[in-house]
């Protein structure tokens, strides 16, 4: 795209501005994820344990569940959410799936 | 059929599996070799990263361990799960849009420079090589046990199935035999544990079950009638914990950043098409390990529930036949401190030194006599917790094939994770060490050469490992996560998330990670031993959780040194930023 004569300057800059709003979405998106990843862990599963542990939950002392249970189950809930939006993210900014581009090996598919 | 005949069957008709897949997916170039040839589904690439990721460990022992520590074995599954989402979220997708071979590759390459590429070497190969002795202890066990071959019959045995495959297939046979590999173990896991949960609380799901009430008319849920139990018996309750709350918060950050920082996982994310693919196959992986890291607290608790109700106050002679089955791998033992023929179950440990040494004779019950002092406790019985798994089908009462299924599962377990190590260790030494270093000169087809090589030589290193088993090994499995969390991970994070950071700031954090990490463990694991304990602990955290303090130096020098000395070239940032989005070219190739 640099080849393409007297706006290469501005087209360039757009595109690094485009990138930069890209990659700061792309953070708030890890920090709201990932404050939610310390908060059922860290928060529920070990520092606020004992206190959750006066509620119950099928059976279990719910801090309890948190830290043998409940946690894990969120975890795979936010890696899901978290490969969707950026999937969403990736075609606002023009910038999804291409395959593999990188290499020259063949690429079959499976 | 004997249940020995299907233990057999079953390990053989795996390993037959599992050979064949190596002779179908041979590798041919050293992307085939390294990376699988890059074309790996992320619904595969999970399912393989689950079983590269689950080992022995995983398999065998967590459950084991849980069952005798409660709630403080919280740690391992928080940790080991948790870990994910930061791979997820973090590394996997930018690894992936670099696009190259190997771990240290990227480290080389951010940080434009040979000399962090040899550190983040040395790292790996310090780390997996702890990690791949634990696993040959696992395939050792499970061999004496349900085999009852020599330990080291069973090891040769298991290193020739992985030399199969790991040297002619690379990471390509690797791939496709993990996912074999994911099926048995995760089957094996399960049909016991449905089995039991049924059993115990009638509840067919035990993740739910133990929740449950028991069906013994009690009224009581699973873990209420464990902790009642556990207190009668002098023990603490199994739902409250007793490791102290910065310690627990430690250990767990130690394991979770640690399994971000596993190369051997990382390494799977390159094995995908596209970046998107990285992220959707990190959850996957999740899914996968989830199944049995949500089933293995049930086992734990059901465990220790029958544990408790067939052995304690039980006689010797009428003990339930798996515990004498268990005895002859000395991996239980009794030792009739009151002379009243019944086994009493408590806390403390029964015998001192606390593993047991066999005499030889037997006494008056058939039990096998030991050289052990007793200790002042009433406990009699010492139980290690690795049978906890492996015994619990005998345990429950199930069928044979149940227990030759689990013994299938436990070497199928301990396999995929020691194929996945020696395939890291393998190409970090022909990729990064001979050809980005040492000898740039050499052609594809000699690399290849040279990574088949250097598996073959790992293979024979892990199997010595497994025959004559350092005495610090069980130990040291653990620290793997800490030496990685202090050294790779931070490196990694700042090369993506950092475009200041900079050679001189990545080489001293991951020198300072390690040597501090490395320092402490040593210190009070082979050094003083008898200071190990929480009086003497920097700031009450154990060795097993030091590596989250490693890793805060490693971040703390890392990014100071970084701000203090120049930027990294401008090439350098162009990485970052094209790391960063996931579409276009990766970086440069150049094989």
């Amino acid at each position: 795209m640099k080849s393409d004569s007297i706006d290469s300057d501005s087209k360039e800059h757009r595109q690094s501005n485009s990138q930069k709003l890209y990659w700061q979405a792309n953070l708030r998106l890890l920090f709201k994820l990932l404050a939610v990843w310390f908060f059922v862990s860290f928060g529920c599963g070990i520092v606020f344990a004992d206190w959750l542990d006066q509620f119950s939950i099928a059976g279990f002392k719910l801090g309890f569940w948190f830290s043998q249970q409940g946690a894990i189950y969120v975890f795979v809930i936010l890696i899901f959410v978290y490969s969707k939006q950026m999937k969403v993210l990736d075609r606002q900014f023009g910038l999804e799936n291409q395959d593999d581009a990188g290499q020259t090996h063949e690429n079959p598919k499976s | 059929m004997s249940t020995q005949l299907l233990t057999y069957l079953f390990v053989g008709a795996s390993f037959a599996l599992y050979i064949g897949i190596a002779i179908w997916s041979r590798a041919g170039s050293t992307k085939d070799f390294y990376i699988a040839g890059g074309g790996v589904h992320p619904v595969i690439n999970g399912m393989a990263t689950a079983a590269d990721w689950m080992s022995a460990a995983s398999f065998i022992s967590m459950a084991g361990i849980i069952s005798f520590i409660g709630r403080d074995g919280s740690v391992y599954l928080l940790g080991w799960t948790g870990g994910y989402v930061l791979l997820a979220l973090l590394l996997a997708p930018y690894l992936r849009k670099f696009g190259r071979f190997t771990v240290p590759d990227f480290i080389g390459e951010r940080y434009y420079s040979q000399a962090a590429r040899i550190v983040a070497v040395v790292c790996l190969i310090f780390v997996s090589f702890t990690y791949v002795a634990g696993q040959m202890r696992g395939v050792g066990i499970v061999f004496s046990r349900f085999l009852e071959v020599e330990v080291s019959t069973g090891v040769i045995i298991g290193m020739a199935v992985v030399f199969m495959y790991a040297v002619l297939g690379g990471m390509k046979g690797i791939t496709y035999t993990q996912v074999a590999q994911y099926c048995v173990l995760i089957f094996a896991y399960m049909v016991p544990a449905i089995f039991i949960s049924i059993m115990i609380t009638g509840n067919p799901i035990p993740q739910l079950g133990f929740g449950s009430e028991v069906i013994d008319g009690s009224g009581l849920s699973v873990l209420e009638k464990l902790d009642g139990v556990l207190l009668e018996l002098g023990f603490s309750s199994y739902t409250a914990g007793t490791k102290s709350t910065i310690d627990v918060f430690a250990i767990t950050a130690a394991l979770m950043f640690g399994t971000a920082g596993l190369p051997h996982v990382l390494v799977r994310f390159f094995t995908v098409p596209k970046v998107s693919d990285a992220r959707l196959s990190a959850g996957y992986a999740l899914v996968f390990i989830a199944i049995l890291y949500t089933t293995a607290p049930a086992v734990a608790s059901f465990a220790r529930i029958n544990l408790v109700d067939t052995v304690h106050n039980t006689a010797y002679a009428d003990a339930p036949e798996w515990f004498g089955n268990w005895e002859a791998t000395e991996l239980v033992a009794w030792q009739d401190k009151n002379n009243d023929g019944l086994m009493q179950y408590g806390p403390g440990s029964a015998l001192s030194p606390a593993k047991p040494q066999f005499d030889g004779e037997t006494g008056v019950y058939g039990e096998r006599l030991l050289k052990n002092q007793p200790t002042e406790s009433i406990n009699e019985i010492y139980i290690d917790p690795d049978i906890i798994v492996l015994a619990n089908p005998e345990i429950a009462g199930l069928p044979g094939w149940v227990i030759a299924l689990v013994a299938a599962g436990g070497v199928a377990a301990a396999l995929s994770t020691a194929a996945g190590l020696l395939l890291v260790i393998s190409s970090a030494i022909s990729h990064d060490l001979l050809k980005q270093t040492l000898l740039p000169k050499i052609t594809e087809k000699q690399e290849l050469l040279f990574a088949r090589v250097a598996a073959a030589v790992a293979v024979c290193i892990a199997g010595l490992f497994g025959i004559y088993p350092p005495a610090f090994v069980a130990q040291v499995v653990a620290f793997a996560f800490g030496l990685a969390a202090a050294s790779l991970f931070p490196a990694l994070l700042l090369g993506i998330f950092s475009k200041r950071a900079n050679k001189e700031g990545a080489i001293s954090g991951m020198l300072v990670g390690l040597v501090f990490t490395f320092t402490y463990i040593a210190y009070f694991k082979f050094l003083a031993p008898h200071l190990n304990n929480s009086e003497y602990w920097l700031w009450g955290i154990s060795p097993e959780g030091i590596g989250s303090i490693g890793m805060i130096l490693n971040f703390a020098f890392a990014i100071t040194i970084s701000r203090l000395t120049s930027q990294p070239p401008e090439s350098v940032q162009k990485l970052v930023d094209n790391i960063r989005v996931p579409s276009g070219p990766g970086a440069p190739s150049q094989h």
